[in-house]
């Protein structure tokens, strides 16, 4: 019986901040974002903020788009998303439900076939199993099996993935599970700019788009350009973006895993080690292919992460694609998945660490696969 | 005292499952010799008679019903002392004001039967065998924890108590499947599986019910209608709050369910309808939570602090059978005081035992994803050099 665990893990956040933050403090405080931070003196927001304007922007422009969901009304939201937004449209376009997911999310579907444009929300999105089928069956099928006679403009969001200390049943990520069902779109924003413009091209587009959102970015600051303050900002959904330029390697993540990224990159940087380019996501599907390739080809080494259990995961599907594309022909390592842990999420503190990826393990990995070249 | 990091799983086991109140049995060796009349209006009944208003109960039975729901009530008030102290992490579901439900309902039961409730499952965990040392630790994540610190607040269970279930509503199938495995399996035993009002409308629920009925399981179900889903009042989830109707051709009673001995009462009536063949029943105790939905909920955006307080003063579960105690003369005050101080002393030493205690082993976090001997030969970690072979 063997059993690996890296002792490195011991190395805590809290010191990797400490060390961004003697070397580089305004640029760790932007990528930290513990602070609000501000470097032309534009606005702050934060994510839940930004969802907030999305769903308030769009329900404004549109009368037919509505909310529905546990607590989002009376209550403001169980995690404050929908705050306000009673008061402002009132009961008929705020509507909380009964605790009743596959009975709400098939009327939300429904009332989507007949003409609306309804925003279902999941309290967490572990509790969207109870009405999976509905998001499947119902909701991403449909238009293609009636020959394109029935629309179903409907948008699901919800946060995703793990929080701290919720353990098993209020953990999991569903990026792979709704990221593999055609009919479906899937982003996947990390920080405030993606959370308003994804929310707001879901909620525009005219097919069924799921919004994994994190809960614990929701109280998370950054700035937002003049753009992202715009009434009408969208971001692509399918298009992903680089958050940084880099040359030796790519890391590819999504939602918070982007944050863990970009610090790993920094500390890589600092340490002298080397210069990564970090693309983030923001989509799951469609997968913005084209921009990772063209990355891999720049840097000819690819790590992805995410904080989904790794068997037939995201991460498993970009390597499925790379090796698919012309990308292959430009690796000179193996592409390494960093993934949460295989295991269903534990609550004690020290092995909930374990489960879960952070900045020190793809720091770690990276320097790994720079150390590697195929044919050498 | 428990020792720190070497005690062994085996140990925690046994600390855990033997309390005082597994010791004895719950059908009284002392004579049920003190009859106490309940208030008319404990009972309403649906397509059933109620049960009788005098209940016969021993003076231990009452004493024990006294101190389980002072030592659970401290229990909780330390819990809640835990999580501000952010030594508890996640979520944390209390029941303080509802200890009458768990404790009425184990005096009326005995091992053999079984018990499935939601996440609010702190007292139940207690009542059913498990040491308050082992629910605190649990809710710290140590290894002293009564799941080993693996699962937490909402995931608490003892042999004869299936937890501690995280996904509302979920519980209700899972516990007419204990109540079909006793049946099957020949037991003379009822499965009593608990939800909330909240949880009341889940279409799960309905299908349990009409397997419970239409193969005659040994289910009880039980509404703890505590007036609030989260911050939803029950008038806003349910087109229809009398929940004990809601089984519609299961037949149901509301009990009184901040009376402990109304409680015990029902349950009581309970099982003997069901195991004597009858088929399932169902139970609607009225009861009502002093503090919010969980620890990230003031409790106090959906109801009025008049409310809470009212409750608090004239239907406290504590005070009511406090009343009774002295009232029939069972204890006397200073006998109650002293079960309050030990009580204050056994919830002290048990956080003491459960903050000694240390994490889990790391090698905890591969263990039991399957039955031992019989998973997957290689279990993966955050990244390839992070694994496991068994």
């Amino acid at each position: 019986m063997s059993s690996m665990l890296k002792k490195a893990v011991t190395v805590s956040i809290p010191s990797v901040r400490q060390a961004l933050l003697r070397s580089n403090p305004v640029l760790a405080n932007a990528l930290l974002a513990k602070r609000s931070y501000n470097s032309k003196g534009g606005v702050e927001m934060t994510v839940r903020d930004a969802l907030n304007s999305a769903l308030e922007e769009e329900m404004t422009a549109d009368e037919k788009v509505y909310l529905l969901g546990e607590e989002v009304g009376q209550y403001n939201g169980a995690y404050k998303v929908s705050k306000g937004l009673l008061d402002k449209f009132g009961p008929k376009r705020v509507i909380d439900t009964p605790i009743t997911e596959s009975g709400f999310c098939g009327l939300a579907v429904g009332s989507a076939f007949a003409g609306l444009k309804p925003v279902c929300e999941f309290m967490t999105w572990n509790f969207a199993m109870q009405a999976i089928d509905q998001i499947v069956n119902s909701a991403a099928k449909t238009h293609y099996m009636s020959g394109g006679n029935v629309d179903c403009p409907i948008t699901f969001r919800g946060p995703n993935g793990a929080a701290a200390g919720v353990a098993a049943q209020h953990s999991q990520c569903f990026a792979a599970w709704y990221g593999s069902v055609p009919g479906l779109k899937v982003v996947s924003p990390w920080n405030s700019e993606d959370a308003k413009g994804l929310l707001k091209a879901a909620i525009r587009d005219p097919n069924p788009v799921v919004v994994l959102e994190n809960e614990l970015m929701y109280g998370i600051s950054f700035p937002m350009s003049e753009a992202a303050l715009s009434k009408d900002f969208v971001v692509e959904i399918g298009k992903a973006k680089i958050e940084k330029e880099g040359t030796d390697v790519t890391i590819v993540a999504h939602s918070r895993s982007v944050g863990f990224a970009l610090e790993a990159a920094l500390l890589l940087e600092k340490e002298g080690i080397c210069s990564a380019e970090v693309i983030n996501l923001r989509s799951i599907r469609p997968l913005d292919t084209e921009t990772i390739i063209k990355s891999v080809k720049k840097t000819n080494r690819l790590v992805t992460v995410e904080g989904g259990w790794p068997q037939y995961g995201v991460g498993s599907e970009i390597c499925a694609q790379i090796m698919e594309s012309e990308a292959f022909d430009h690796l000179d390592a193996p592409v390494v998945r960093v993934t949460g842990a295989d295991v269903p999420t534990p609550y004690a503190q020290n092995l909930e660490a374990y489960a879960f990826p952070d900045t020190e393990v793809i720091a770690r990995v990276v320097k790994r696969i720079l150390n590697k070249k195929i044919g050498a | 005292m428990l020792s720190t990091q070497k005690i062994s799983l085996a140990k925690v086991a046994a600390k855990a499952f033997i309390t005082p109140l597994t010791i004895r049995t719950f059908a009284s060796s002392a004579a049920r010799n003190v009859s106490i009349n309940l208030h008319e209006k404990s009972f309403e009944s649906y397509n059933c008679e109620a049960p009788a208003l005098d209940v016969e109960i021993s003076k231990e039975e009452l004493v024990r019903m006294y101190k389980s729901m002072v030592t659970m009530r401290r229990m909780e008030m330390a819990s809640d002392g835990l999580y501000k102290a952010k030594l508890i992490r996640g979520f944390c579901h209390l029941c303080t004001g509802q200890e009458a439900v768990a404790v009425g309902m184990e005096t009326a039961l005995t091992a053999e039967d079984k018990i499935i409730t939601a996440y609010r499952c702190h007292g139940f965990t207690y009542m059913r065998g498990g040491s308050i040392t082992s629910i605190l630790a649990e809710l710290l994540g140590r290894k002293a924890g009564i799941s080993g610190g693996k699962g937490g607040s909402m995931h608490m269970f003892t042999p004869n108590f299936f937890g501690g279930n995280g996904i509302v509503g979920a519980q209700v199938p899972l516990g007419a499947g204990i109540a079909f495995a006793q049946k099957y399996q020949g037991h003379k035993a009822a499965t009593f599986s608990l939800y909330g009002d909240g949880a009341s409308n889940q279409g799960q629920v309905f299908e349990a019910y009409n397997m419970a009925k239409l193969w005659e399981l040994p289910a009880v179900f039980v509404c703890e209608n505590n007036r609030y889903g989260m911050g939803t009042a029950a008038n806003r989830s349910s087109a229809n709050t009398s929940y004990f109707k809601r089984g519609d051709y299961i037949p149901g009673l509301k009990v009184n369910g901040m009376d402990v001995l109304a409680v015990h009462q029902a349950v009581a009536y309970a099982k003997e309808w069901t195991v004597s063949g009858k088929g399932p029943l169902l139970l609607e105790m009225e009861t009502y939570r002093y503090g919010g939905h969980s620890m990230s909920d003031p409790g106090t955006t959906y109801r009025t602090r008049e409310e809470i307080q009212h409750m608090r003063s004239n239907n406290d579960p504590i005070t009511g059978l406090k009343q009774r105690l002295l009232e029939f003369n069972i204890i006397t005050e200073d006998e109650m005081k002293a079960i309050d101080k030990a009580a204050r002393v056994e919830v002290d030493q048990a956080v003491e035992e459960a903050k000694a205690s240390g994490e889990p082993d790391i090698s905890e976090f591969w263990t039991q994803i399957y039955q031992k001997g019989t998973g997957v030969p290689y279990v993966r970690g955050r990244e390839p050099e992070e694994f496991h072979r068994y």
